[in-house]
């Protein structure tokens, strides 16, 4: 080696130590390293706080990770997780690229399409968590695109849910069983029906929803919105929704605040006929002692609008490795089981229970069933999520046209 | 040392807020760098105010902020003037700080309840007289005018400013120009309107322009009564801030600039309001007129304050009802089962957040009684007039929250300061100081100043007799105003969760995420620990004056 090349090598080695974040990522691929690098970590991990239950398991996967990694998980309770991607951008803002306050976040497609696009996400690191293999992404797709988008390994799967309508038996004979038939159903039973205010991510999802079902140009869903097109494709949901609420709830002048707002209207009697993302939300009320045990749930005929949520890492955590540890133990057979079962959260697993192994099926096996649960094999009839864009698209347009009583 | 008090607790309170705002300001034309916003514009308000129903947003909160605030401002006024020293006026008077304690979400969740087509009110008729076996579907609560909110703020800010009243209304005096009145003929209530209130406004102005602000820009309220097509401003600016779309943080920040912009106009009207009611009542006050409109005067004064206590007990009833209830269905008035289910499932939880609550409390209303103390004492050893600074002190309170709290988030980034619990402190600080200093500065200044003549003449010195002599015989408005300081802590929500980044959790930031599940079995409970709290911090300063052996007497006669 020359004198003058060896100048140049130490200038590039001083430049490189110079640039680099003083603390190196944690590996994936190297898992070994990744556990021992999380023994004794505290991971801040961001996710709505609205559900006890959730809450409740979320206590659980605590007390295991303490046990099992020595790993503390810390439930940050949100109201809303999109205030926890405002605070990594605001930390960005800042200049704070290392030592961020969030280490894993629970996120949907809206969220995850925004952080991508900010660059406000860690990764890939999801394909190389050893349970992620469980999912078998090669026969289930979806758990490796979130609203049309690829993940690249950015953001974990944890769990499944779908848009679940639920009536009261004792009141209702026959539900409608698709969008039309709803439209018929709230003309007869005016201010019995109603769907949460727009930008309210279920009232969005419930106008994704009709979309789908009266558009004859389904496909252009699954694309960015054409601005030019936009009008043509909505035409068909703007009739209807103009035909819809004069019969909704409060004859459409006021719409419900959330999805969970849903429930408390049924629970008082204001609604026969409502709709959840949880396919376990009625019975679980009914649990609780908000519903009456005569409610049923079921799916539309033609499907419904069904998702994978997720767990991401935040490009600024300081704990990645203890969340990388965290996001794998969500994976696991005894942490999945454990989320499906009603007793605790009555959230559907993401991995191929038929490609387990015997030990691991068992554990699926003991799920109890509830009359007001909607029975398991009701879920495969989903409809894909379409592009993260037509929910912004949808909800401005919304806005424009009843935002305003 | 005292010298430097009262610029430190300027200093802390103006620095936040103006640090804030500038973070506010810089994106709100543009400037947001790691957005890609780099150069001036106007982009951000032209999008702002393409958005559909924002003037609505902006008319409804400006009406319901100075409406609420006219109403609860006049039904304490007119309770004053037609009660003095009944039974009425006593009790009422022992329940306004309980009042004051229940925390505005867990008021406006029992309002909701009370008032909705669905609800208490509407249960008690039903079916028997209404012959409703369904609710009625009326638009009650989220009314698009705001009245539902209004009424709410009307129950949660009379309360506060009766405290202020009767907090103010000793140094006037009033006994000795009541009797004056009532020897020329002046019947009770016209002789209190005449004679007290031209003199008691001044000293309860600042916080009835406390209540204007808050009232324009009140967010946890709003988001359960007020109306949702479209929402109130300050509802909106919370929703764009958060939203997925993060490009919307721009048109958020010019938002909270309006939203300030709302709020000086409420209070500038409310101004102008004030000259043109002086204006006109200059003739009735000089008339001579002795007993016209006495007896209507009367019943409204007895009736309003009365109403709104017994609106708000109910509520607070609902809420228990609520937490223990099984199933309870539209049209039965009780729960048809009841169940410990919802608390024991709650306690668990609770232990946590109940330490970090009280922890906060503690530490934000200790520090703050400590420079509300030192401030008053300079005052006092320096016969200084309090100040137009102390305008300054309000600052917090006139700002709306949500102009300068995203703002300070980012500004204490900027600072290298993480996310903390003494962040938080901080933080409530900011909300806890002004309102110390509001309870306490009259009752200090009214002290009789010979009580400390007469301790130095017998050759004590001034800082032996601050601590033998002043500090004793403030016993009992110190542990008033330490009790509403606590209040005020346990209450905050936003400061918490943006300045703990969430890490930090509070009684109050689990009821909200809990809240945001719609369970109102659980909120039930929620709020009425979070109720609780407080409660205890009045009861300890109703008592505690005794159990030190302070007798209430001895205060008294020092004080008059």
């Amino acid at each position: 080696m020359n004198p003058c090349s060896a100048l140049a090598s130490a200038v590039a080695l001083a430049l490189v130590t110079l640039t680099t974040p003083a603390v190196a990522e944690p590996d994936p691929q190297a898992w070994e390293a990744v556990l021992a690098e999380a023994d004794g970590q505290t991971v801040y991990w961001n996710a709505w706080g609205g559900d006890a239950r959730t809450n409740r398991y979320i206590a659980w996967v605590a007390a295991r990770m303490q046990e099992s990694y020595n790993v503390d998980v810390e439930h940050v309770k949100l109201d809303d997780t999109s205030s926890a991607v405002a605070r990594v951008l605001g930390e960005k803002q800042a200049s704070n690229h290392q030592d961020g306050s969030i280490d894993l976040i629970w996120i949907n497609g809206e969220n995850f399409a925004a952080m991508r696009e900010q660059d406000l996400l860690f990764g890939p690191f999801a394909e190389s968590l050893p349970n992620f293999a469980l999912t078998h992404p090669d026969d289930n797709p979806e758990v490796v695109t979130d609203f049309t988008l690829p993940t690249e390994g950015y953001e974990s799967p944890w769990g499944k849910a779908q848009i679940t309508f639920y009536y009261d038996s004792a009141q209702t004979d026959t539900p409608p069983q698709s969008i039309e038939e709803l439209l018929a159903w709230a003309n007869e039973n005016p201010g019995r029906f109603s769907y949460p205010r727009i930008p309210d991510f279920t009232g969005s999802t419930f106008l994704k929803q009709a979309l789908i079902e009266l558009t004859d140009q389904e496909d252009a869903l699954y694309a960015p919105v054409d601005d030019a097109a936009f009008e043509e494709i909505t035409a068909p949901l703007w009739a209807y929704l103009d035909e819809l609420h004069p019969h909704l709830w409060r004859s459409g002048r006021s719409f419900p605040a959330s999805g969970p707002n849903l429930r408390t209207l049924m629970s008082d009697g204001e609604l026969s006929l409502a709709f959840s993302f949880y396919p376990t939300d009625a019975a679980v009320a009914v649990m609780e002692y908000e519903l009456p045990d005569s409610v049923r749930s079921y799916v539309l005929e033609g499907g419904t609008l069904g998702n994978v949520h997720f767990v991401a890492i935040p490009y600024n955590s300081p704990h990645k490795a203890g969340a990388m540890a965290l996001a794998n133990f969500l994976l696991s057979p005894e942490a999945q089981a454990q989320k499906q079962s009603l007793s605790m959260w009555g959230d559907r697993t993401v991995l191929a229970v038929n490609q387990l192994d015997e030990n691991d099926k068992a554990l699926f096996e003991q799920a109890e069933n509830h009359p007001s649960a909607l029975p398991a094999d009701a879920l495969s009839n989903t409809l894909a999520e379409p592009h993260p864009s037509w929910m912004n698209a949808l909800q401005d347009a919304w806005l424009t046209r009843y935002g305003v009583n | 040392m005292l010298r430097l008090a009262p610029l430190l607790m300027i200093a802390l309170l103006v620095m936040p807020v103006a640090a804030g705002l500038g973070m506010v300001l810089l994106p709100a034309f543009g400037y947001l760098p790691v957005l890609g916003g780099e150069s001036a514009t106007l982009a951000p308000w032209q999008m702002l105010f393409a958005q559909p129903g924002l003037w609505r947003s902006v008319a409804v909160s400006f009406t319901s902020g100075l409406a609420s605030t006219a109403a609860a401002l006049l039904i304490v006024l007119l309770f004053l003037a037609a009660n003095q020293d009944t039974w009425l006026d006593r009790s009422l008077r022992r329940l306004v700080s309980p009042l004051l304690a229940i925390p505005h979400a867990a008021v406006a969740f029992g309002v909701a309840f009370l008032i909705a087509p669905s609800g208490l009110m509407s249960r008690a008729i039903s079916p028997w007289l209404s012959g409703w076996e369904f609710p009625p579907d009326a638009l009650i609560v989220n009314d698009p005018w705001g009245l539902a909110l209004t009424f709410g703020l009307v129950l949660k800010e009379a309360p506060f400013l009766l405290l202020m009243s009767l907090a103010a209304l000793p140094q006037l005096h009033s006994e000795k120009r009541l009797r004056l009145a009532r020897s020329l003929g002046y019947a009770p209530t016209t002789a209190w309107l005449k004679v007290v209130l031209p003199s008691l406004y001044p000293l309860i102005r600042l916080p009835v322009y406390a209540v204007i602000a808050y009232a324009t820009s009140v967010v946890d309220m709003a988001l359960i009564l007020g109306p949702r097509l479209p929402p109130t401003l300050s509802v909106s600016i919370l929703g764009w801030f958060n939203d997925p779309d993060i490009t919307r943080r721009f048109m958020a920040s010019a938002a909270a600039v309006l939203q300030l912009g709302v709020t000086l106009a409420a209070l500038v009207t409310w101004w102008l309001l004030e000259q043109l009611v002086r204006f006109i009542s200059q003739p009735w006050l000089t008339n001579g007129n002795r007993q016209r409109g006495e007896a209507a005067l009367k019943i409204i004064g007895r009736g309003g304050l009365t109403l709104a206590s017994l609106c708000a007990l109910v509520a607070l009833v609902g809420l228990v009802l609520f937490s223990l209830a099984g199933f309870w269905r539209f049209p039965e008035l009780l729960p048809q089962s009841f169940t410990f289910d919802h608390w024991q499932r709650s306690t668990a939880m609770l232990a946590a957040p109940l330490r970090t609550t009280a922890l906060i409390a503690l530490l934000s209303t200790g520090l703050a009684a400590l420079l509300v103390v030192a401030a008053l004492e300079h005052e006092q050893r320096q016969h200084l007039h309090p100040t137009r600074a102390l305008w300054l002190l309000y600052l917090p309170l006139l700002v709306p929250q949500i102009a300068f709290l995203f703002g300070l988030v980012v500004a204490a980034e900027k600072l290298g300061i993480r996310p903390q619990l003494s962040l938080v402190v901080a933080g409530h600080l900011l909300f806890v100081l002004p309102y110390v200093y509001l309870s306490l500065a009259e009752a200090y200044r009214r002290l009789d100043p010979r009580w400390l003549s007469v301790a130095q003449s017998l050759g004590v010195s001034r800082n032996r007799a601050f601590w033998r002599v002043r500090l004793p015989l403030m016993v009992a408005p110190l542990l008033t105003a330490f009790a509403v300081g606590l209040a005020v802590s346990i209450g905050q929500y936003l400061p918490t969760q943006l300045l703990g980044a969430g890490r930090v959790s509070t009684v109050t930031t689990e009821a909200v995420a809990l809240a945001s599940g719609g369970n109102r079995r659980l909120i039930g409970v929620w709020a009425l620990v979070q109720a609780a709290l407080p409660l205890v911090g009045f009861i300890v300063a109703l008592a505690a004056p005794r159990w030190i052996g302070v007798s209430r007497r001895t205060f008294s006669r020092a004080s008059t």
